[in-house]
């Protein structure tokens, strides 16, 4: 089966605001719909799950119709899998359990994640016979995903499965969504309002704002926009696709090759010719109009500056580089702008502080 | 002195009138308190002040309409003739429809409340694991709310048990048929028969007590996480 591609339509007046989509979404890899509490992005998976049913709404699933004029597919007849925000696992259901009632329900010809798969995916196998009381909330989300895996979804739908975590919980629950990207070939959804986790497992990502999608399209692509609508602040940078080149032991760090030159960062044990992602904040990279050899920065690389844009603070303003093939975005003084006379077309050198490998 | 025949056939009677009461309680309470529980509809509220009407209303008041529904002239009466059954009034199946009615928010309501307590998320999860809605109900709801069914189960057959003024209504005085333990009482004490009024109430005693016992032995109030 190809991976479907997703088409949905839905409006729902809210007291507060009326959520009002009309999306076409890829049928692989991760999708982030991001965006501030109350932005309808709970909502709108909820629609396409069926748990909320929207009258006129319209979805298509590859080359299902899920809901179309009066016709709607009742969510237990839907092939998805849900990870809600709180684990909701059954409490009177041992972890076994739990991950057995929905792969009983699926027929053994559309099985495709095997149980054992599952378990092994998440690192759950010495929690099988505990009752979810016993687990911890990181164990519980992580059975929950296991959980929504083992019916062999054709999407997978989760909502802000981190949200409820403390920032412990998270570290130990990324790698394994990691994973998922990875290994599995189940297109995802994935509902968050947080820069870091839409960094570190989007591909595609929707932004929406009171209700509307007021962007959609690749990670890197939307991130190096300086005309979002929504602020990301201190979070606002680009993630780029690399290949790890080479390791120095010596000197604990890592070259990182990308579409338009190299980055040296920090050495994070990955091993040479794996693809990583290279997260540059917009704060970490400050502008030079020659090459300087006298600093601390290693990293300077020869950039074209695209576009210049006002940040929410008065002083600073956001640049949009091109470095090759890739955007940069970088936050510097306003004074720094009219002081280097940086104006679109211009060649500079952006200098970046700091680069984080994720995922 | 212990219990005379009439007396263990009073007992043995109120057991059996309790025992099909719970169950058809069950069977008709379910889906009442179910729907009660999960309901938008503004007919939730009227429902719900129907269901628990027994509650205030004197035994005599139900019994008397009962006695006139189930009556020749009566709506039930005339369908109970109809379907070749004759009349309920003093009969043992008069008293079990009676009983219905009067216990039914001793059923009805724990459980609403254990239904209202899961919630929508074990029902939303359940869907996006496959599971129909009576799928749903059977594997998640059923178990989830066993604590209210005890409860449920428990206060309808000790509330049937303790029913006096319907009966009287309804059944009347008939050995086997309609006299249950709480009437026996009455006639031994019309009779003056103290000595057999105090073994079958003292009785009664006993055994509300270990009902009350086991609901709160099994049900404890005890915080959940």
């Amino acid at each position: 089966m190809d991976n479907p591609a997703i088409q949905a339509r839905f409006r729902l007046a809210f007291p507060a605001f009326t959520l009002d989509v009309d999306l076409s979404l890829p049928g692989r890899g991760v999708t982030a719909l991001f965006g501030h509490s109350g932005s309808g992005k709970t909502t709108l998976l909820r629609c396409i799950a069926g748990l909320e049913k929207v009258p006129g709404g319209f979805l298509r699933m590859g080359d299902e119709t899920w809901q179309e004029g009066e016709a709607f597919l009742p969510t237990h007849r839907r092939p998805l899998g849900y990870v809600f925000q709180e684990a909701s696992l059954f409490p009177h259901l041992t972890v076994k359990r739990n991950l057995e009632y929905g792969l009983k329900r699926v027929a053994a010809s559309a099985r495709k994640v095997s149980l054992e798969h599952a378990v092994e995916l998440l690192g759950i196998a010495h929690l099988l016979d505990r009752l979810p009381e016993r687990l911890s909330g990181g164990e519980k989300q992580r059975v929950a995903i296991a959980r929504a895996l083992a019916v062999s979804p054709r999407i997978l739908l989760m909502d802000e499965p981190l949200a409820a975590l403390d920032l412990a919980r998270k570290r130990e629950i990324l790698p394994y969504l990691e994973r998922l990207h990875d290994e599995l070939d189940i297109p995802v959804l994935y509902v968050s309002h947080a820069p870091d986790e839409v960094a570190h497992l989007a591909d595609h990502i929707v932004v929406l704002d009171q209700g509307r999608a007021v962007a959609a399209g690749p990670l890197t692509d939307i991130l190096a926009r300086l005309d979002l609508p929504i602020k990301l602040g201190e979070d606002t940078g680009v993630v780029l696709d690399a290949t790890v080149a080479e390791r120095d032991e010596h000197w604990h760090l890592t070259r990182v090759d990308f579409d338009g030159g190299h980055f040296w960062a920090r050495d994070a044990g990955h091993a040479v010719g794996q693809r990583v992602r290279v997260r540059v904040l917009a704060r970490d990279v400050s502008i030079a109009l020659q090459h300087s050899f006298n600093t601390s920065i290693l990293n300077a690389l020869p950039a074209t500056v695209e576009a210049i844009a006002d940040e929410s603070h008065p002083a600073l303003a956001l640049l949009r580089l091109r470095v090759g093939a890739s955007p940069l975005v970088a936050r510097i003084t306003r004074r720094s702008v009219q002081a280097l006379e940086l104006t679109p077309g211009k060649v500079v050198f952006a200098q970046v502080k700091a680069v984080a490998l994720v995922g | 002195m212990g219990f005379a025949d009439a007396d263990l056939a009073a007992i043995w009677l109120t057991l059996r009138l309790a025992t099909v009461t719970t169950l058809l309680l069950l069977l008709i309470g379910t889906p009442i308190a179910w729907w009660l529980a999960r309901t938008r509809s503004w007919l939730k509220a009227p429902l719900g002040a129907v269901v628990a009407l027994p509650l205030v209303l004197p035994p005599t008041v139900l019994g008397f309409y009962l006695l006139v529904a189930m009556g020749p002239h009566g709506p039930v009466g005339q369908l109970t003739q109809a379907l070749g059954l004759g009349l309920l009034p003093f009969t043992f199946w008069g008293l079990v429809v009676a009983s219905v009615f009067y216990s039914m928010p001793f059923v009805v309501q724990p459980l609403q409340n254990a239904f209202e307590a899961i919630g929508d998320r074990p029902l939303e999860a359940a869907a996006t694991l496959r599971a129909s809605p009576l799928d749903t109900f059977f594997s998640v709801v059923l178990p989830l709310a066993r604590p209210g069914f005890l409860t449920a189960s428990i206060l309808g057959f000790a509330h049937t048990v303790g029913e006096f003024g319907v009966v009287l209504m309804i059944g009347g005085n008939i050995p086997d048929e309609t006299r249950v333990v709480s009437v026996q009482i009455y006639d031994h004490v019309e009779a003056l028969e103290y000595a057999q009024a105090h073994w079958l109430s003292a009785s009664m005693v006993l055994f509300s007590f270990l009902v009350l016992l086991a609901l709160y032995q099994f049900n404890p109030t005890r915080p959940r996480k």
